[in-house]
């Protein structure tokens, strides 16, 4: 097999680069930040390499690299992407040197530890996206958590010991039981192709094969894992805590790109592994995703607290995503595709936004602010653009995601009911009023506090900087979704193939 | 001109990106205003060159497809930006940039001196690029991105001042309820759309209105798709019982009510249930829902108006109480008859808006009709303007509200029958009572404000002559529209031109019953004759003997009590669906379920972990006779059980 290292570059430069960091001086502040930028931006150049030499037609794996790693388990260093890893990854690297930049004034506290931690965070999170290897996969999603759990534990707000705990716990539930199900399902594998295996192009063929009863076990333990992180309602409550108390670069992370790693887990782990288990499943998830659509949206708008409110918000959102998905018609999971994307550019925006006004007043709740448009007005029309885009209008990227979903849904044989349709689509109300009442709330009316006046600047070029190309992905997605989802079709196609090919004793 | 047409979109959001990125640098009103209302002046020309285009290609060539690119390509679904080009939609483009181009050079005058000049500019540029989307849109989703689009620029402009109060709340308030009652009709369109893809296959017009016509497809679809649709229309046209935002929209500046709460948003819906005539064609159940609930608006708004007395707040029950006439007419068939009430209601509401504009202007802002009176001296050009859009209005032979009008009134009753007619007809009498009582009580009558203070005058001809020539189409512009009682031979124009669009529709309803010439000129003379006493009473009393006025709604408080309150429709949509929500959100949802139940379970486990792995710790003491014991324990467990197993 033709050996591609493009990839490998890709995954061991915030790698090396984090490691470098280590060596770096305490008090380099200045250089430390210039570096981590730096590193960040070879990471998203060789990003762009990778897209421009993938060939979108083709629904296989590319820029493969194997390497045999424990000969003994028959583990290997094994990467590739699919247009939907690619466009995952694409995300990574370009939130993250954005991110970074966006941290030049809010973070004083051990600048070196910090860019060390968000470098080591990217590595952690490209390699959940590229692995083929189940093994390699399971050791990037726990390591992720580490830098994770620092962010929020170091440089978080006042309760941010009792956040980043409960974020760790929340999370190492879940993933226990997946490293259980990893190594059944490998023993199981050596039981029918004979040798243990961890590779995961070799376990698609093994997973349908298993009896359904304990498949259903297996995906229960996958999709458990992974429903945590999306979060899937009843398993969210960590997220408002770990939103508001983590640092503004923690949230945009958190949201942008980590919740994103339980909706890519489900597309590239729980569906083509355990098919006749997530069709039977997928009505009774569905309908958890619809309750997290309406209840996010409905507990958002109550909030007092900006950041809680966005954090929300999330929640109805991924609601969106885990629908699409396990509508299972090409165009719902396309949007779905799309729509992680969506989320990561809006809602990433609006938390750098929230930040940079959090920055100047140290206040996050809605109450303190009102009437900033004329104090701040080009804020004012970024603050309106993102929250937008989150609404869902036409013409702004998220109306594709929603639309896509919703349409696909509709006519999804494996849900087979128009319901499902009618109660998400409520979502698009209630997202209007909590967006827009919070938008009223904040920006509108009277100068509410005389002091807003002294604190209270616009935009500088640093963070016109961080915000405008988020901005135009909002807008470029919205007119011409073509690149992106042009880019993903032929891999959505063919996971669903694939896990049509298996229906039929679900039929019988 | 006609592959030219996306000038008419493209130059509105030259003009936005201009005036919105520079507007705030260039400080300078008259290059904001000529560029803003050049653009819209231009693609109006533009768009008057692709009507006589068509209009000079015979009838089959006369819908035209313009693609761009490709918007939306996943599946089977293929969404292109593309533009339909036929009658209904050059009628509509010809209204909007037409009436839209005299309202912003209208605009120039009006909004003068205001901080936020440029920023008026760029979002009403913006709003006319949505709305040519809308009406141009050859699919329903780019028709959707205008709807949207139109949506959110009303939301713009309705909270453009953004710090002041309106009535019991703020103007950013009531710029929100209209966004968010709008989404609500943005869900039924969503799910009519969700169902027309998944019935047709499609959501291109051309494709899907072809497959309604010739598909073996049930009429329980074609209803769910049209009341789907349907409930879009109730949001965007403000018809029961979605109508509540229209009324709260007035804190908006007055130029805004003009354009898009008067003669063009506001009539999307219409122009949405009228290009899908087939779907609704295809379900008669439906038909009837949109005619009643159309007749049922229109008499509703036009009582209600009767006892307003803001002057903006009049107009706007007005505008409520004409959509339903246009919905009264797509209901019973006469789809061609509700666009000619579009396109007469644009003249003379927005130059009746325009007109109230000035009139607000002169009087310092004052809109309390009780407080204006004999300003037809004052401002002599604003008058005669206005008396004329209110001779329309009000059905006077001759003008442009008569035609259409009478128009719908003949069908709902050749079609819909007697009930309808009359139901027609008394709110037209209300209208034209409710109407000639704002001219009394603003124009005629004693002077009744305060002289120390307000000094009204004549505004500026930058604004004066777009009312002129308003006027002067509020009058010609029903005579393409005689009905073929008057004209003969050749018909009526406007219908003639529009019908190919409806063939397809008139041609599944079921054949009307004739009628004959003397009833249909029965009816219009009775109506006319009402329409006159009910001017005369208005008035008389309004001129004349204010106290009338008085002692009628003394006599009759209650009903008084209810009409001045709207019907209380606010407050009991408050009471019954807003504070549940929010109260139930807050307590039930995140206060207890969240907070107590979820986050109870997670840190009760937690807990339980904690507590039992405190006790688990005493055993781990570090005291190693203890760890002996425990052996010993062990050794002679397994011994006893190997022993026992023997």
């Amino acid at each position: 097999m033709e050996q591609n290292l493009l990839l490998t570059y890709l995954l061991f430069t915030p790698i090396i680069g984090s490691v470098a960091v280590l060596f770096f001086g305490k008090n380099q502040t200045k250089f430390i930040r210039w570096f981590g930028l730096f590193v960040s931006l070879i990471a998203f150049v060789i990003s762009l390499i990778i897209y421009f030499g993938f060939d979108s037609s083709k629904p296989q794996f590319q820029f493969l690299h194997q390497v045999l790693w424990i000969s003994s388990l028959n583990v290997s260093y094994n990467v590739g992407v699919d247009g939907i890893s690619l466009l995952l990854v694409l995300l990574t690297t370009f939130l993250t040197p954005l991110t970074l930049l966006s941290t030049w004034n809010a973070i004083e506290k051990n600048v070196k530890m910090f860019t060390f931690s968000m470098l080591f965070l990217e590595a952690g999170m490209l390699g959940v996206f590229v692995s083929l290897d189940i093994f390699l996969f399971y050791i990037f999603w726990e390591v992720m958590l580490i830098p994770m759990y620092f962010i929020i534990g170091i440089w978080g707000g006042e309760r941010r010991i009792y956040a980043s705990i409960k974020f760790f716990i929340y999370t190492m539930v879940g993933s226990l039981l997946m490293l259980v199900a990893i190594i059944w399902l490998a023993v199981y594998a050596s039981g029918i192709t004979g040798k243990f295996t961890t590779n995961l192009l070799e376990l698609y063929k093994v997973g349908p094969t298993i009896p359904h009863q304990i498949q259903g076990w297996m995906f229960g333990a996958f999709f458990l894992s992974f429903a945590i992180k999306v979060p899937l309602f009843p398993l969210h409550t960590w997220l408002p805590d770990a939103h508001v108390e983590a640092p503004t670069a923690g949230s945009v992370i958190l949201a942008g790109v980590l919740l994103k790693m339980g909706t890519y887990g489900i597309l590239r782990y729980c569906l083509p592994l355990f098919p006749q288990s997530a069709i039977n499943f997928a009505p009774l998830i569905s309908v958890l995703a619809i309750i997290g659509i309406i209840y996010g949206a409905l507990v958002s708008m109550v909030q007092t607290d900006i950041k809680k409110l966005v954090a929300y918000s999330s929640v109805s959102h991924l609601g969106f995503v885990v629908l699409g998905t396990f509508a299972m018609t090409v165009e719902a999971v396309q949007g779905a595709v799309i729509q992680m994307v969506n989320h990561g550019l809006s809602t990433g925006a609006l938390f750098l936004l929230v930040g940079i006004i959090y920055e100047r007043t140290h206040r996050r709740d809605i109450a303190y602010y009102g009437g900033i448009a004329k104090l701040v007005p080009l804020y004012a029309v970024a603050l309106m653009i993102a929250s937008l885009s989150s609404v869902g209008l036409p013409g702004l990227n998220g109306f594709i995601g929603e639309f896509l979903i919703l349409l696909g849904t509709f006519k999804s044989s494996v849900l087979n009911s128009w319901w499902y349709t009618v109660f998400a689509a409520t979502g698009v109300i209630f997202a209007a009023v909590y967006l827009l009442w919070m938008y009223q709330r904040v920006v509108f009316g009277e100068v509410k506090n005389p002091e807003l006046k002294e604190h209270l600047t616009d935009l500088n070029v640093r963070e016109f900087v961080v915000l405008i190309p988020i901005l135009i992905f909002i807008v470029w997605i919205g007119i011409y979704p073509s690149t992106f989802l042009g880019m993903t079709e032929e891999s959505t196609k063919s996971i669903l193939q694939h896990v049509s090919s298996f229906t039929f004793d679900i039929l019988k | 001109m006609i592959n030219l047409i996306y000038l008419t979109v493209l130059l509105p959001l030259l003009g936005f990106l201009f005036n919105g990125l520079f507007g705030s640098k260039i400080k300078n009103e008259k290059v904001i205003g000529i560029i803003g209302s050049s653009t819209i002046g231009i693609a109006f020309l533009v768009t008057l060159l692709a009507f006589f285009e068509t209009l000079s290609l015979p009838v089959e060539n006369r819908s035209n497809t313009i693609e761009l690119f490709t918007w939306l390509n996943v599946a089977g679904l293929n969404i292109k930006f593309a533009y339909l080009v036929d009658q209904l939609s050059l009628t509509m483009s010809l209204i909007v940039t037409g009436v839209g181009f005299l309202i912003h050079v209208y605009s120039i005058g009006y909004m003068h001196g205001d901080k936020g000049f440029w920023r008026f500019f760029a979002y009403l540029n913006l709003f006319i690029f949505a709305m040519m989307n809308l009406v141009l849109g050859d699919n329903f989703v780019v028709l959707f991105l205008g709807w949207e689009g139109v949506g959110l620029c009303s939301y713009l402009l309705i909270g453009f001042w953004y710090d002041r109060k309106f009535e019991k709340g703020t103007v950013p308030e009531a710029a929100k309820k209209a966004f968010v009652v709008n989404r609500i009709g943005d869900f039924g369109f969503l799910l009519g759309m969700f169902l027309i893809y998944y019935t047709f296959d499609s959501l291109n017009f051309t494709e899907v209105f072809n497959k309604a016509a010739s598909f073996p497809v049930s009429e329980a679809t074609f209803g769910l798709i049209a009341i789907f649709l349907f409930i879009g229309a109730t949001g965007k046209s403000a018809q029961i019982p979605l109508f509540v935002w229209l009324p709260d929209a007035m804190a908006g500046p007055t130029p805004v009510s003009a354009l898009i709460h008067a003669a063009t948003m506001v009539t999307a819906g219409v122009y949405m249930v009228s290009r899908t005539s087939i779907i609704f064609a295809s379900a008669p159940t439906v038909m009837m829902v949109v005619a009643v609930i159309g007749l049922l608006t229109a008499l509703m708004a036009a009582t209600i108006g009767l006892v307003q007395n803001d002057i903006k707040k009049v107009l706007a029950y007005s505008t409520v109480s004409q959509l339903g006439y246009m919905f009264l007419a797509a209901g019973v068939g006469a789809f061609s008859a509700s666009i000619f009430h579009v396109m007469t209601h644009a003249f003379f509401k927005a130059l009746l808006f325009l007109g109230a504009g000035s009139v607000i202007h002169g009087m310092h802002e004052e809109q309390n009709i009780q407080r204006y009176g004999g300003l037809k001296k004052y401002m002599p050009k604003t008058y005669a303007t206005f008396f004329i859009a209110t001779l329309a209005i009000a059905g006077i032979p001759g003008l442009s509200g008569f035609f259409s009008k009478d128009e719908i009134l003949w069908y709902s009753y050749a079609n819909g029958g007697i009930l309808f007619w009359l139901i027609g007809v008394i709110t037209a009498m209300m209208t034209a009572f409710y109407m000639f009582r704002l001219l009394s009580l603003t124009f005629y009558g004693k002077e009744r404000f305060d002289h120390h203070h307000v000094h009204p005058h004549e505004s500026p001809a930058v604004m004066t002559v777009p009312l002129m020539i308003l006027a002067f189409f509020s009058v010609i512009g029903g005579y393409i529209g005689i009905p073929e009682v008057f004209s003969g031979e050749h018909g009526n124009l406007f219908h003639n031109w529009l019908e190919p669009v409806y063939a397809p529709a008139i041609a599944k309803l079921n054949s009307f019953g004739s009628h004959s010439h003397f009833e249909e000129i029965l009816l219009m003379v009775l109506s006319v004759a009402l329409a006159l006493s009910a001017i005369y009473f208005a008035i008389k009393i309004y001129t004349q003997q204010p106290d009338i006025a008085e002692k009628i709604s003394a006599r009759f408080k209650k009903i008084y009590n209810i009409l001045l309150n709207k019907y209380f429709v606010d407050e009991i949509y408050e009471a019954a669906v807003i504070q549940p929500i929010q109260k139930g959100s807050e307590k039930v949802l995140w206060k207890f379920t969240d907070n107590i139940i979820i986050d109870g379970a997670v840190n009760g486990i937690a807990k339980v972990v904690y507590a039992s792995s405190g006790f688990i710790r005493k055993i781990q003491n570090g005291i190693t006779q203890f760890y002996a014991i425990i052996m010993m324990l062990g050794i002679a467990l397994v011994l006893l059980w190997v022993i026992l197993s023997l």
